[in-house]
């Protein structure tokens, strides 16, 4: 049998971003012994690049808002695809999630009377994100990092899981190796919680660090876990378009948010042609009136909603905006757009944003605060991921948990930006204590021979492999799915792109790697490739079935929303080497939530 | 297209040699491309540690040319081509493998401090001003560029002794919270061992989050330390007090 150590937990939490964080501190808390297993080292995790802020209906700017004002600006900004009782705890429990936050020693940018001060975002009907200049995520895992290391939580670093072991149908642990060294480990758990963010890297143009590689998404298909929603990929509007080099590096909303306008080649104020019709009403009708709701909300009065800047428009439409002028040929000299916060005094940006200040000077020598940047979008997020049961992160095999951008249901087909944060530590939160309450239940967790010996077998045969090395297969992948599954998608590109995907998937099966198993990045791509690929296959499979556009899924051969598919998610299974896909019908809203939707504002 | 030289490290704690490579070179290119162009292109099992490559997450710490830095933001059009560009590991930390370091120990450093503790009946309000002055410390992103150049763990390797910048910097930020109730001075004093640091500001220069990690973290912890321990009248007042 293939050679390892083994470590028995009450709960294994895989993945060290924000969700895991959270899940790992809430199911420590809740007296389970709980393990955190993190592929890179702990506090580098992809939520230390969350920019903009949490979003939190605090009500500490605008003392109008609610929790059922952010419900409501969620299942609209997920065009009513969001899982309602997600959406619903989600709102209601953000704010607690922050005050607590600020209770381990988070430091927010404060109001005038001293409280968390909170931002204006893309979709947010009020202003909502707390947040810290634009290094939010930093604060947030900084926060649950120091918190966690006094909870007698163990921490494996460095250490990339690569399998779900079961026993019968219920998950019993985690098959791992060392990065340093490529030695196996066996996790036994009687409940395991996958944490592992996203699969931005299966895309040329992203905004995502190497870790996101669809692990979690891949680790529960396997298994047997269902997927959800897989077409929805978030475009964010705003990312880096020059040097080639940082390509993609994310560009906050919170530019838009304190004032950047958006403007073509031309000099035109573009957002206001692409605002859709129900919705211009939510917008300033002019420049002046966006005018007038800056200089309220930078000078700290109350600002009229109904004049907001059509820059917060959410990001799924900001994004094909962009894309549209640039392709009509009004783009800037590298093929972007204008961000322009110039316009502001220095003190005030810097202040503000002074990350996007040092970003562009450091990396694409342009003084923000002196000219305008350029931009475009960069896949940065998804939102459909592994089918997790809303109060508990419980998904469909016995012992199995998720959290975060790994799981589906909060976002519906659009994420609204500050909206994941606040899913981390909420659904964190809830999936840590879901896993710890059922791990006392359980009984102590078997692991099988076999499957860890085909573990340690199947990640091993690279070394043996006779093909390709596996960089120049995630440069193929990584151009089909940004030229044939982008922002904008149709029938026979995607049928393109997965001929693609199938024969990648060949060519990886003959994939060859060279050196030892001590920190080896060719090896460790030649697994995450796989992943990704199974990734882009259940995203490009989804987008097939999905005959509609809709939010973050936009179809040139089906360019409008079609009511016949507004009441399901796509759901794919394994069955066999086969996907299954079928469509799943959304629960039904009780009564009192969508009476929410029929008030008058 | 033009090209540049890299002399890489490449080896681990057995040892090792610069190895070439000629990587072409493309506008706003920085050293972690080339890293990357050579993974890639040439040995895919070249060890580097990095995640964001955004100047965020602190992972890619090495020496270029000798001068510790992010490999994410340090741009070849900065650094003279005529010549190869050397990058080695950082010297601070024990070898892994190429440019990786086995930085644990700063974890095992990290869990001594005390955790915030806020004051009882805190009513969670304090202006920004007070803010700023702690927000400057949590900017750090735990590159550990300034453990690396502190010559205390650099030359004299007092790592079972000292804790260093980055972890002063960490206590700073707890202890000038408005609303922390916590005493860490005893541990800046004793675990910590604080006053080893001569403030020569090697930690400053390097921190690519510019914090002004000695005359804003360190001198006034100092200060702290020194007020409890050496002050000559609370230390006549202690004796008759008999309190340590």
């Amino acid at each position: 049998m293939a050679e390892h150590e083994t470590h028995e937990f009450d709960v294994v939490v895989i993945g060290a971003g924000g969700a895991g964080l959270r899940a790992a501190i809430e199911a420590s808390a809740q007296g389970a012994k709980t393990a955190l297993v993190c592929k890179s080292l702990l506090g580098k995790a992809h939520t230390v690049m969350a920019e903009g802020g949490i979003a939190a209906a605090l009500a500490h700017v605008d003392a109008q808002d609610n929790w059922q004002t952010h419900f409501k600006d969620t299942m609209k900004g997920g065009q009513m695809l969001s899982n309602w009782r997600m959406a619903q705890l989600h709102a209601q429990e953000a704010p607690e999630r922050v005050r607590e936050l600020e209770r381990w020693g988070a430091v927010f940018d404060r109001t005038p009377d001293g409280r968390i001060l909170q931002r204006p975002f893309g979709g947010h009907t009020y202003r909502r994100l707390a947040h810290v200049g634009d290094r939010t995520g930093l604060e947030l895992i900084r926060t649950l990092q120091d918190r966690g290391v006094h909870q007698g939580i163990a921490v494996f670093m460095e250490c990339t899981v690569t399998r779900l072991l079961k026993d019968g149908d219920r998950v019993t642990g985690a098959f791992a190796y060392w990065r340093e060294n490529g030695r196996f480990v066996v996790f036994k758990a009687k409940a395991t919680v996958l944490a592992t963010g996203g699969v931005g890297k299966a895309f040329k143009i992203t905004s995502n660090s190497w870790e996101y590689t669809g692990d979690g998404h891949a680790l529960a298909y396997e298994a047997g876990n269902e997927l959800l929603d897989m077409e929805f990929v978030q475009f964010h509007p705003t990312g880096m378009v020059w040097p080639p080099g940082v390509m993609g590096i994310l560009v906050t909303e919170g530019v838009r948010a304190e004032g950047g306008i958006l403007r073509n080649s031309k000099g035109e104020r573009f957002m206001w042609k692409y605002l859709p019709e129900n919705k211009r009403a939510e917008f300033a009708k002019n420049e002046d009136e966006a005018k007038e709701w800056l200089a309220d909300h930078i000078g700290g009065g109350t600002p009229d909603f109904n004049k907001r800047p059509p820059e917060l428009s959410t990001r799924d439409n900001v994004a094909r905006a962009i894309y549209t002028e640039v392709k009509e040929g009004r783009g800037s000299p590298h093929g972007g757009v204008f961000l322009d916060i110039a316009y502001l005094p220095a003190e005030h940006v810097k202040k503000k944003l002074p990350s996007m200040y040092h970003q562009f000077k450091d990396l694409a020598d342009v003084d923000i605060t002196r000219e305008p940047m350029e931009v475009g979008p960069t896949t940065h997020y998804i939102m459909g991921g592994m089918y997790v049961e809303p109060d508990t992160g419980a998904g469909n095999l016995p012992g199995l948990f998720g959290a975060g951008e790994v799981t589906a249901g909060v976002n519906g087909s659009n994420r609204l930006g500050g909206n994941s944060l606040s899913d981390l530590i909420v659904f964190g939160c809830r999936a840590g204590a879901g896993a710890a309450a059922y791990a006392k239940q359980a009984p102590a967790p078997v692991v099988h021979d076999d499957p860890i010996e085909r573990a340690g077998r199947e990640l091993l045969a690279p070394f043996e492999g006779k093909g390709e090395d596996p960089y120049a297969l995630q440069r193929e992948l990584q151009e089909a799915m940004q030229s044939l599954v982008g922002i904008y998608r149709e029938e026979k590109d995607m049928l393109k792109a997965l001929e693609k995907i199938q024969e990648l998937k060949g060519r990886l099966a003959t994939v060859r790697v060279d050196g030892s198993r001590m920190y080896n990045p060719g090896w460790h791509l030649s697994w995450d490739l796989r992943n990704m690929l199974l990734c882009a296959e259940a995203i490009t499979r989804s987008a097939l079935d999905r005959k509609e556009s809709r939010g973050g899924h936009s179809r040139l051969d089906f360019p409008k929303m079609d009511p016949g598919h507004a009441k399901h998610n796509t759901r794919l299974r394994k069955a066999g080497e086969t996907m299954a896909i079928d469509r799943k019908p959304l629960p039904e809203m009780p009564a009192e939530l969508k009476a929410l939707f029929e008030e008058k504002k | 297209m033009a090209e540049a030289v890299f002399h890489v490290f490449r080896g681990d704690a057995a040892g090792g040699e610069l190895k070439e490579f000629r990587v072409p070179v493309e506008e706003g290119m920085v050293v972690l491309d080339a890293m990357h162009w050579i993974q890639g292109h040439a040995q895919p099992d070249l060890a580097v540690r990095w995640n964001c490559k955004a100047a965020k997450c602190g992972s890619c710490s090495a020496e270029v040319n000798g001068k510790p830095q992010l490999m994410c933001k340090t741009r070849l059009a900065h650094l003279d081509l005529s010549k190869p560009i050397v990058v080695k590991p950082v010297k601070a930390f024990p070898l892994v493998k190429d440019l990786v370091t086995d930085v644990k120990w700063n974890y095992e450093v990290n869990r001594k401090i005390p955790a915030f503790k806020p004051k009882e009946g805190a009513d969670w309000r304090y202006t920004q001003e007070e803010a700023d002055r702690v927000q400057e410390f949590r900017k750090c992103i735990e590159c550990f560029l300034c453990q690396n150049v502190c010559h205390v763990l650099r030359d004299h390797h007092q790592h079972d002794r000292f804790g260093g910048p980055r972890f002063f910097v960490r206590v700073a930020g707890l202890e000038m919270h408005p609303l922390d109730d916590g005493d860490r001075t005893a541990l800046l004093k004793n675990e910590l061992a604080i006053g080893m640091c001569n403030i020569t500001k090697c930690c400053t220069e390097v921190c690519p989050e510019s914090i002004r990690i000695t005359d804003n973290a360190i001198i006034p912890l100092k200060e702290r330390v020194v007020d409890r321990y050496y002050d000559p009248v609370l230390a006549i007042m202690r004796k008759i007090l008999g309190k340590s």
